[in-house]
């Protein structure tokens, strides 16, 4: 799993490859974290169209990553999420806590 | 009419996370033969990746041991997966299958059971503490019209 990050006028981008299984996401999701520490960004896109195959552990760093900017009253939204990655979040509902575009 | 086996394969892995990736391709490989959709075939690959990474993370979670993958295609177009691992087991099934409920940290977050019931069309679940976990899931592949 790779990371790429942008970052613009206190808008974070996040672009995720690779598989996002429980593997995959253990670093991420501390790179991620330090990403939004070292940015404080308003808001935080997390773009996923390079993302081949993603399970629970997606819907862990997607929940972590919101809380994180929960705390800093900034906002998420998730960006580019392919068909099988999709249908995870669905049956997680998470569509009810985070903006997917 | 009973349900009969028509193949089946056995896998067996030691616990450790860089297996995930390897077990739910070669499960969903096998199950090509079936003839399922893309679709059908992305849950069934999901499926085997969170009862995998429970095995993985929360049978054993202070050691590596082992896991056994069997997939069974049986009559009527049905496809049988148990996963087992022979670690701590869980001490309150009802509970653990229970959405966002989580033993194991932040980087968990208490989905998977509730994508393995999605995803497939039965989950059983049987746990004896410290002798393990089976985890046994069916999916019905539907038939797709002959061109």
């Amino acid at each position: 799993m790779d990371i790429r990050a942008r970052d613009t006028d206190r808008e974070l981008l996040l672009e995720f490859s690779g598989e996002m299984d429980h593997h995959g996401a253990r670093n991420a999701l501390k790179e991620v974290e330090i990403a939004i520490d070292a940015a404080l960004p308003r808001s935080l896109i997390l773009d996923f169209a390079g993302v081949t195959f993603m399970d629970s552990s997606g819907i862990a760093l997607i929940l972590r990553s919101q809380q994180r900017m929960q705390l800093m009253e900034g906002s998420v939204v998730l960006r580019n999420v392919p068909e099988q990655a999709r249908r995870v979040l669905d049956a997680a509902g998470i569509g009810r806590l985070v903006s997917i575009q | 009419m009973k349900i009969k086996t028509e193949n089946e394969v056995t896998l067996q892995f030691p616990s450790q996370s860089s297996n995930e990736g390897f077990i739910r391709s070669a499960v969903a490989c096998f199950a090509a033969q079936m003839d399922p959709t893309l679709n059908e075939l992305e849950d069934i690959k999901t499926a085997v990746s969170e009862a995998a990474t429970n095995a993985i993370v929360h049978a054993y979670p202070d050691r590596i041991g082992k896991v056994t993958v069997k997939v069974r295609i049986c009559t009527e177009q049905v496809l049988e997966i148990t996963v087992r691992d022979y670690g701590r087991g869980i001490p309150d099934v009802e509970k653990a299958r229970q959405p966002m409920f989580t033993t194991g940290g932040e980087e968990r977050s208490g989905m998977g059971f509730t994508i393995m019931e999605s995803f497939m069309d039965s989950l059983k679940v049987r746990s004896v503490a410290g002798r393990g976990t089976t985890v046994v899931m069916k999916k019905k592949i539907a038939p797709r019209i002959k061109r």
